[in-house]
C-alpha cells in the first residue's frame, strides 16, 4: 500500500510529487502518457505571471502572488531555464488606459509590487517594435518566462531522485474505495494508496467521478500558438500583452526562455478534450492579435505552430479541495492560467492540506532539493566545452545543428531518472529538433541514439504517444540482408 | 591556434569535394576539408537514383557513383579531411573553430575559407499547415535518408506536398518499395522540379500531380491518418468549397530548400535575400575577402554538374587568393535580375579579373514559353538566347563573352525575360 498516489504528471502533479518527496512518504505518480509534461504543460504560453490579472480574493490571485517569487529558487535548485524579463499590458485608447489603472489597483490589492504605468514614449523606448498606435502600458517587473515542460520534468526527476515512484503509460481506469484508502486500477496494474491527489488536468473531472459525486466539470479551452526562429527572438524584450478581455489575457507576443519568439494564444471553448489541432482560423486570429501589438511580424520566420487545451474548471477559479464524499481524496483541478505560475505555491498548499488529514507525516532527512546539473553545450564557453569533450568525447559530436546539441547531452537525458524514451521526450529535455529545421537532420540520429541507449529496435522508437511510430518495415534490400 | 592551413573547406558534399580538389590541382598544399557527417559526399550517398554527371562525365551515374569519383580523387591527391566534425564558428580573421570526438575543440587559422555547407529542407512548421502534430510527417530528404541509408520504410500510404525534385524522386522510390503514393500536391501552377523528374518519377508510375493544390489540414492524433487538401485561388489561398480528404499514414514535404548560412553570418558574410546565399563575385568570393562560397550554400541548384563547375571555380580562385595572384578590384559591375528573372549569380563582376567567359546562373519567376532571355549592359542589349520553355524549377545559365564588358566603364549587367512582342 502506497501512502500517496498522485494522478497526472503535468506541472501540478510533478510539483506536488517533489514537495511530497521532502517527507518520508511512499508515493507514486501515475501518468497515462509515455512521458511526464505531455499535455497542457507542454503547450501553453510559458509565462510566470506577475499577478495583477486575477480577481482579488480568488485562489488564482492568492497562488499567483505566492507562486511567482518562488521561481528563482526553484529554477536555480533544479537547473531549469527561467528569466524574469518583465511584461507590458499595452493600451491603445482611453478606455484601455482606464483598464490599465484598474489592473494596477487590482495588482496592488493582490500584493504585487514592481508595477508602473508607462506613457507612450517610455513604452516605445522599451519596445521599439510595438505599434506606434500605443497610448501607454502597465509594466510589471516580476513577470518571467520559463521552460514549463522542463520545470515539470525537473521536478519529476528530483521527486524520483528522492524516492517517489513514477509510473508512466498507466491510464487510470477505475478507482474504488477500500476500508482504508483507495484501489486505483490502471491499464497496466493495480495500485492501493491511503491518499489520492487528483491532478489529472483535462480529465480531473472524470477521475473525481470514479470515486466521488460530480462536483465540478472541466471545460477545455483551446489556445493556438506560433513559434518563430531565434533570429527574430529579439523583436520584443518583455512579454507584451494586449488589454485583457473576458476570454483571458489576450494574444501575447513574447520572447521564449530559449530565445525564440512566441505569439498566441486565442481562446476557443470546445467539447472535445482531444482537439489538439491547430486551425487555419485560429492561426489567422493569433496573427491578427499579435500584429495589433507588434506590426509586421516576419511570417517567413515561423518555425512551428501548436495548440494546447486549458483545463478550465466550471467554477471560475482553481478547485483545490478534499472531495466531500471521499476522505483523503484531494482534487487539484481547473488549473488554468495562472496555473504554471501558481504551481509551486499550490504544491505547498496541497501538502499542507494533506498534513491536516495525515497528521504524522515525517520529514525526509535525505531530501536533496537539487538535481544533477544539466549539461547545455550551447551555453558553455570555449574552455568549458574543451574540458567537457576531453572528459567525454560524446560531447564532441554535434547531433542537432540548429541548436548545437551534442550526443553527450542526448545520452544524458535518456539515462537520467524519468529519462527520455521518445523523440519528443529527448527534444523536450535537450532541444534537438527545436530549431529552424525542426528535426530534419537530427531526427534519424536521435532515433538511432534512443534505440542504442535503450537497447531497442529502431522501429519501436516512437515520436511521442504510443501509436506515433516513425518507421514501418525494412526496405526490400534491408530485408534481404536481414535474411542472409 | 592549433594549426594553420592555406584553405579550409567547410562541407564535403559535391561542392566541397570539387573545390578542395581544384585548389590542390592549383598547387595549394595545406588544405583541410571538414565534414559533419560520418562519410564524404554530402547528400549524394542517399541519392541512389541516376542522372548525375551528364555534363561533367558525359554519362549517367548514381549519386554514390558521382561522389565516389571525387572521393577517389581526393584520396589520390592526399587532401586532409576530417569527418564527423562540426564547424562551430568562423571569425572575420578566418579562424575556424570545430569540434569532433577525437580532437575535441580545435581552432585552425586559414588563409582562405570555402563555404560549401549546402542547404536544408523547409519543414512543416515553416508552412504553418494547420492540424495535429502526429508522427508520419517527413521532409523528402529525411525520408530518403531513412529509406536509402538506414534501410527502413517511412509509411504505406503516402501523400507528397510540393513537387521539388527530391519529392518526385521519393515518389518513385517509395512506389518501387511497395508503398502507395496517392498524390503529389503542388501549390503553384507548375512543378518545382525538373521536367524529366516529373515524367520519369510521376507520369511513368501513374502518380497524379495536382497543380494549384495544397494541404489544408493534417489529421491523426498519434500517426498521420489523413490530410485534407484544397485547390487554391490566384492568390494561392485555399478555396474552402474544393476541400477533399485523402486517407494516408504519411505526408512527405518537398517544399523548398534553404541555403544553410548560419556560419556565413558568423563571419559577417553579406547574404542575398533572394537566393538566401552569399553575394559573390565572378571568383565565387563573398563580401569578405578570402571567403568563397559554392554549391547549394550559395544558391540552390538542380543539377550537381553545375555545382561541380561552380565549385571548381571557387577552388581555383581560392588558390589564386592564397598565392596572392590576381584579385585586383578595379571596376566592379553589379549583376541583377531584370523583369522575369528572380536572381543572377554571381551578383558582382570585377572586370579585370574575368576569365575568357563569364557564366551567369539564374532562375526565372514564372513559366514562359518560346521566350528569349536578354542580357543588357547599362540597359543596352548585348546578347539574347532563345528558350522553348523557361520554368522556375530549372536553373538557366548564359555564357557571356567577356570582351563585351572588358575595357568598358559599365555599371551594371541585367538579365531579363523578353516582354510580349519584344523583337531582337
Amino acid at each position: 500500500m502506497y501512502d500517496v498516489a498522485v494522478i497526472g504528471a503535468g506541472i501540478i502533479g510533478c510539483s506536488i510529487s517533489r514537495v511530497l518527496s521532502r517527507y518520508k512518504v511512499n508515493a507514486v505518480l501515475i501518468e497515462k502518457e509515455p512521458d511526464v509534461a505531455d499535455c497542457t504543460t507542454k503547450a501553453n504560453s510559458a509565462i510566470v505571471h506577475a499577478g495583477y490579472d486575477a480577481k482579488p480574493g480568488t485562489l488564482k490571485a492568492k497562488f499567483n502572488a505566492l507562486g511567482n517569487p518562488m521561481f528563482d529558487k526553484l529554477c536555480e535548485e533544479l537547473d531549469v531555464p527561467f528569466k524574469r524579463i518583465g511584461s507590458l499590458v499595452i493600451a491603445f485608447n482611453e478606455e484601455e488606459m482606464e483598464t490599465l489603472n484598474k489592473l494596477y489597483v487590482q495588482g496592488t490589492i493582490n500584493g504585487i509590487t514592481g508595477m508602473e504605468i508607462l506613457d507612450k514614449e517610455k513604452v516605445l523606448e522599451m519596445e521599439p517594435n510595438v505599434s506606434e498606435e500605443v497610448m501607454g502600458a502597465l509594466y510589471a517587473a516580476t513577470c518571467g518566462v520559463v521552460g514549463p515542460w522542463e520545470l515539470a520534468i525537473a521536478q519529476a526527476e528530483n521527486a524520483a531522485d528522492n524516492g517517489v515512484e513514477i509510473l508512466l503509460n498507466n491510464e487510470v481506469r477505475s478507482i474504488e474505495k477500500l476500508d482504508e484508502g483507495y484501489r486505483i486500477s490502471t491499464t497496466e496494474r493495480t495500485i492501493d494508496a491511503r491518499y489520492v491527489i487528483n491532478c489529472a488536468g483535462l480529465h480531473s473531472d472524470a477521475i473525481n467521478n470514479m470515486v466521488a459525486a460530480e462536483s465540478f466539470r472541466i471545460l477545455p479551452r483551446r489556445g493556438e500558438y506560433n513559434i518563430f526562429d531565434k533570429s527574430v527572438g529579439g523583436l520584443v524584450n518583455t512579454v507584451v500583452f494586449p488589454c485583457p478581455s473576458k476570454l483571458g489575457k489576450g494574444i501575447l507576443v513574447s520572447p521564449t526562455v530559449h530565445g525564440n519568439l512566441l505569439i498566441g494564444p486565442n481562446a476557443e471553448d470546445l467539447y472535445s478534450k482531444e482537439a489538439f489541432e491547430t486551425t487555419s482560423q485560429g492561426l489567422e486570429s493569433i496573427w491578427e492579435g499579435a500584429e495589433k501589438s507588434v506590426p509586421n511580424l516576419p511570417r517567413n520566420a515561423i518555425i512551428t505552430s501548436f495548440s494546447g487545451l486549458r483545463a478550465r474548471g466550471d467554477r471560475d477559479d482553481f478547485i483545490i479541495e478534499e472531495a466531500k464524499d471521499a476522505k483523503g481524496f484531494i482534487n487539484v483541478a481547473g488549473i488554468e492560467s495562472p496555473g504554471l505560475t501558481s504551481a509551486p505555491a499550490i504544491a505547498e498548499y496541497v501538502i499542507d492540506m494533506l498534513k491536516g488529514i495525515w497528521t504524522d507525516m515525517e520529514e525526509n532527512q535525505d531530501y536533496n532539493p537539487r538535481r544533477r546539473r544539466m549539461i547545455r553545450f550551447n551555453e558553455l564557453d570555449e574552455e568549458e566545452r574543451r574540458m567537457l569533450t576531453e572528459k567525454d568525447p560524446r560531447f564532441g559530436r554535434v547531433i542537432c545543428r540548429c541548436e548545437t546539441v551534442t550526443e553527450g547531452e542526448i545520452v544524458d537525458v535518456i539515462h537520467r531518472n524519468v529519462g527520455a524514451t521518445t523523440v519528443d521526450g529527448v527534444k523536450r529535455r535537450a532541444r534537438p529538433g527545436s530549431g529552424r529545421c525542426q528535426g530534419g537532420f537530427c531526427g534519424p540520429r536521435v532515433m538511432e541514439i534512443l534505440a542504442r541507449e535503450l537497447n531497442a529496435d529502431i522501429r519501436n522508437v516512437v515520436k511521442d504517444k504510443k501509436g506515433s511510430y516513425v518507421l514501418t518495415c525494412p526496405t526490400k534490400e534491408n530485408r534481404e540482408q536481414e535474411n542472409l | 591556434m592549433d594549426k594553420e592551413y592555406d584553405i579550409v573547406v567547410i562541407g564535403a558534399g559535391p561542392a566541397g569535394l570539387a573545390a578542395a580538389i581544384e585548389a590542390r590541382k592549383n598547387s595549394v598544399e595545406r588544405i583541410l576539408l571538414v565534414e559533419r557527417a560520418k562519410e564524404l559526399g554530402g547528400i549524394l550517398p542517399q541519392c541512389i537514383h541516376n542522372g548525375f554527371g551528364l555534363h561533367i562525365f558525359k554519362e549517367e551515374l548514381t549519386g554514390p557513383e558521382y561522389a565516389e569519383r571525387f572521393i577517389n580523387e581526393l584520396v589520390e591527391l592526399d587532401i586532409e579531411y576530417k569527418l564527423d566534425t562540426m564547424v562551430l564558428d568562423i571569425d572575420g580573421s578566418k579562424n575556424v573553430t570545430m569540434i569532433n570526438t577525437r580532437d575535441g575543440i580545435i581552432t585552425v587559422k586559414a588563409k582562405a575559407v570555402i563555404l560549401a555547407m549546402g542547404c536544408r529542407e523547409r519543414p512543416r512548421g515553416a508552412l504553418n499547415i494547420p492540424g495535429t502534430r502526429p508522427s508520419g510527417i517527413f521532409t523528402a530528404g529525411t525520408a530518403q535518408r531513412f529509406v536509402n541509408i538506414e534501410g527502413y520504410m517511412v509509411g504505406k500510404k503516402i501523400v507528397i506536398l510540393g513537387s521539388g525534385d527530391i519529392g518526385m524522386i521519393m515518389a518513385r522510390r517509395l512506389t518501387l518499395e511497395g508503398a502507395e503514393v496517392k498524390a503529389v500536391l503542388e501549390l503553384l501552377p507548375y512543378s518545382g522540379g525538373l521536367i524529366r523528374n516529373k515524367v520519369q518519377c510521376l507520369d511513368d508510375f501513374g502518380i497524379p500531380l495536382l497543380f494549384n493544390h495544397t494541404v489544408t489540414e493534417i489529421k491523426g492524433a498519434e500517426r498521420v491518418e489523413g490530410i485534407a487538401y484544397c485547390q487554391v485561388d490566384s492568390n494561392r489561398k485555399p478555396i474552402a468549397e474544393t476541400r477533399k480528404y485523402i486517407e494516408c499514414d504519411t505526408l512527405l514535404l518537398s517544399v523548398g530548400l534553404i541555403p544553410e548560412n548560419e556560419l556565413s553570418k558568423r563571419a559577417d558574410v553579406k547574404l542575398d535575400p533572394v537566393t538566401g546565399g552569399p553575394v559573390v563575385n565572378e571568383s565565387m568570393e563573398t563580401s569578405v575577402k578570402g571567403i568563397f562560397a559554392c554549391g547549394n550554400v550559395l544558391h540552390v541548384h538542380d543539377l550537381v554538374d553545375y555545382v561541380t563547375e561552380e565549385s571548381r571555380r571557387a577552388g581555383r580562385n581560392a588558390a589564386q587568393y592564397v598565392k596572392g595572384v590576381g584579385a585586383s578590384d578595379g571596376t566592379v559591375i553589379d549583376v541583377k535580375g531584370g523583369s522575369g528573372v528572380r536572381y543572377v549569380v554571381p551578383q558582382k563582376v570585377r572586370v579585370d579579373n574575368l576569365e575568357e567567359k563569364l557564366e551567369l546562373f539564374m532562375r526565372v519567376d514564372d513559366i514562359y514559353k518560346e521566350k528569349k532571355l536578354i542580357v543588357k549592359i547599362d540597359g543596352e542589349k548585348v546578347k539574347s538566347v532563345h528558350r522553348k520553355r523557361l520554368t522556375p524549377g530549372e536553373m538557366e545559365h548564359i555564357i557571356l563573352d567577356t570582351n563585351l564588358v572588358k575595357g568598358k566603364e559599365s555599371a551594371f549587367i541585367t538579365v531579363e525575360v523578353e516582354k510580349e512582342g519584344a523583337r531582337i
